[in-house]
């Protein structure tokens, strides 16, 4: 390791250590960004409990990084609470959780397609992902987020958007549509949370290499893309920001 | 909360009527207040946080409920036992030792007091769970043929997983349709601890918690380990409550004091409350100078000859006469009070059991004055710990 990447991780470390000690909820956790923001928490002394539907994948990185993994599925409204239940006996057990980061997300029908051609079934699926999910999972974690934010600093749900959320492209209708929903949902539930000192962010990584984006784009230049560490450095960034702007 | 699926008619046949659809707040519930003095008036239970004053601390208990009925097999026979978790000795995720109620062949459907019981239990015997590698370890049998304290010695985590994924919550013959854990949370749950809902936190909602910061007043929570409520066997349910693990964050336990000091009232959103305040009242002024949370065993009664230390008004399910949740509201209200209380909810058909209505009650002059003191200053009440 050459002492300029000694000197960046440090800079890191320094940077992300007032993450040091939160509960923090990631669903998507086993690759890309959410992998990334998993280890990077990790790394930041947080207490971390991630959710993803790949059981193999899931043991590996509660292994990798000691990480409380929780194999489900956030498009299953039966799941949710099962999740809860396993935050509530672990990183939530005091009853309180700093920061919710809704990352994991499906893109609907692969190959992208135009709305003519996507089925009815296929955009109810990328809802369920994209915005049921997050809205589902948010609720049932209210009760512990609200509860931290009462007790010490504002807490934060993170809902990972995209530029598909506020563009319109072609062939992009069931992850557009679902994305702009949910920004919109965080938009009004920031405002709602306010008096609960819950903050809500909505916001895009960018373009990252990660297999969702090889699913979307096939063959892309991969020199192009953020690499997803950098990517969740930004977005941890912005969670602390997010936490020291509202004291009362 | 009072399971049974029997209503109590008073002398005039008036009933409590037994609320069995799994809705947390029906638009028409109902809430019957009663004051200090015993005056009674009735109001739309959304409109529960008028009755908050400036300066009052409502307290309610975050305990989010375990799915805490296992269908399991006997191994030692084969027989088919309805586990229900019962009660812990602690709030740690990883203390997996639990006393159970264990029930024969049936299901929720059949009255409690109906029910089968098991095969006879054992020291060393084995229940499994049905489809899953989760097996408990039968430690001792607790004086009772469906009372045991079993184990689970594996790793927490599969403990948890296997929950989530086959546990349903304990529920009674009185709301027939299956429960889902959302029908049991309450908007706050957090920590998994409960065995049943804390389910007077059912009057809770997002907007009712603003409202009250709007009136002035301010919100706190405790976790109370909420045990079984009923077991359908008159010798058990003479035990309950059972003990109970309970956790009261530090700005809990300042905001109680600080209203305390100032005037304000204590208000409990249900029995769990009361009881894991009481029996930390004196200790809180000491935990209030130490960092971290005040962690105890609560296993004391409540009822009519208890006095109240910190706890000034309770929110609560309409309960019938016998159950220990109405004995606990002795400790707010003289008999005379409560049985007109009683009649008036017959009288007025209120719904009882966990989904039903509600009632207010005031203690009024009946809380101890001179609160400071009362509230664990060493020099006047020496510490039993
Ligand atoms: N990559 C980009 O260029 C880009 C650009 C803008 C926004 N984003 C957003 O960034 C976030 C992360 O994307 P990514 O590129 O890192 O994706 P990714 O590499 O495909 O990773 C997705 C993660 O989510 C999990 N997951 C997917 N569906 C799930 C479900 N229904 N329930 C639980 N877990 C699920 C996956 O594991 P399992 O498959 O095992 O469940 C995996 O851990 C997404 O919200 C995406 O929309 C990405």
């Amino acid at each position: 390791m050459t002492s300029t990447n000694v000197e960046e991780m440090d800079n890191e470390a320094t940077e992300l250590r007032a993450l040091a000690g939160l509960r923090v909820v990631v669903t998507g956790g086993t690759s890309g960004l959410g992998l990334a923001l998993v280890r990077a928490l990790r790394a930041s002394g947080a207490e971390v409990a991630f959710v993803a539907r790949t059981r193999e994948r899931v043991i590996a990185v509660a292994e990798e990084t000691g990480a409380i993994g929780i194999v489900a599925d956030v498009a299953d409204k039966d799941d949710i609470h099962r999740i809860a239940l396993q935050v509530g006996a672990s990183v939530g057990a005091s009853g309180a959780i700093d920061l919710l980061v809704n990352n994991a997300s499906s893109l609907g029908p692969v190959p992208l397609r135009p709305l003519g051609d996507t089925d009815c079934e296929d955009l109810e699926a990328a809802l369920a992902a994209n915005l049921l999910g997050p809205f589902r999972l948010t609720k049932a974690l209210l009760g512990p987020l609200a509860a931290a934010a009462r007790e010490s600093a504002p807490s934060v749900v993170l809902n990972v958007s995209s530029d598909a959320a506020t563009s319109a492209y072609a062939e992009w209708g069931a992850y557009g549509a679902s994305k702009a929903a949910l920004a919109h949902l965080s938009a009004i539930w920031s405002l709602e949370l306010a008096g609960e000192r819950v903050r809500v962010l909505s916001l895009d990584p960018g373009d990252m290499d990660t297999p969702l984006h090889e699913l979307a784009l096939p063959g892309s230049d991969r020199a192009s893309l953020k690499r997803p560490v950098d990517a969740a450095r930004a977005l941890l960034r912005a969670v602390i920001a997010a936490r020291g702007e509202v004291r009362s | 909360m009072s399971p049974r699926g029997t209503i109590h008619p008073d002398a005039a046949g008036a009933a409590l009527v037994a609320a069995s659809t799994p809705t947390q707040r029906p638009r028409d519930a109902r809430l019957l207040a009663m004051d200090g003095t015993g005056s009674m008036s009735i109001v739309p239970r959304r409109e529960w946080t008028s009755l908050v004053r400036s300066g009052d601390v409502v307290v309610a208990n975050d305990a989010a409920t375990l799915p805490a009925s296992l269908v399991s097999h006997h191994l030692r026979t084969g027989a088919r036992v309805e586990v229900r978790l019962a009660a812990r000795r602690t709030l740690e995720p990883t203390d997996l030792v639990f006393d159970a109620v264990l029930f024969g062949e049936g299901d929720h459907r059949t009255r409690t007091e109906e029910r089968a019981g098991p095969p006879s239990m054992r020291a060393g015997d084995l229940l499994a769970l049905e489809g899953s590698p989760l097996v408990f370890t039968v430690i001792e049998t607790l004086e009772h043929p469906r009372f045991v304290r079993i184990s689970f010695e594996g790793a927490h985590g599969v403990f948890w997983s296997e929950l989530a994924r086959l546990g349903r919550p304990v529920q009674y013959a009185h709301v027939p349709e299956a429960l889902a854990l959302w029908d049991v949370w309450t908007v706050i749950a957090g920590p998994a601890v409960a065995f049943e809902p804390p389910s007077a936190g059912f009057v809770l909602d997002w907007a009712g918690l603003a409202a009250i910061r709007a009136r002035g007043a301010s919100f706190a929570t405790l976790t109370h380990a909420a045990g079984l409520s009923s077991t359908g066997d008159p010798a058990l349910d003479a035990r309950l409550p059972l003990d109970e693990a309970y956790r009261i964050p530090l700005r809990t336990t300042r905001l109680v004091l600080d209203a305390r000091a100032r005037g304000g009232r204590v208000i409990a959103i249900g029995t769990t409350v009361v009881r894991a305040l009481e029996h930390a009242a004196s200790s809180l002024r000491d935990a209030s100078t130490r960092r971290g949370a005040l962690a105890d065993v609560a296993d004391q009664r409540i009822g009519r000859d208890s006095a109240l230390r910190v706890v000034e008004v309770i929110v609560s399910g309409t309960h019938e006469p016998g159950t220990s949740h109405r004995e606990l509201l002795r400790a707010f209200a003289p008999d005379a009070l409560l049985a007109e209380v009683d009649a008036r909810l017959a009288e007025e058909r209120f719904r009882t059991h966990e989904f039903g209505d509600s009632v207010w009650i005031e203690s009024g002059a009946r809380l101890g004055s001179g609160s400071a003191r009362d509230l664990g200053d060493a020099s006047v009440t020496p510490r039993t710990a």
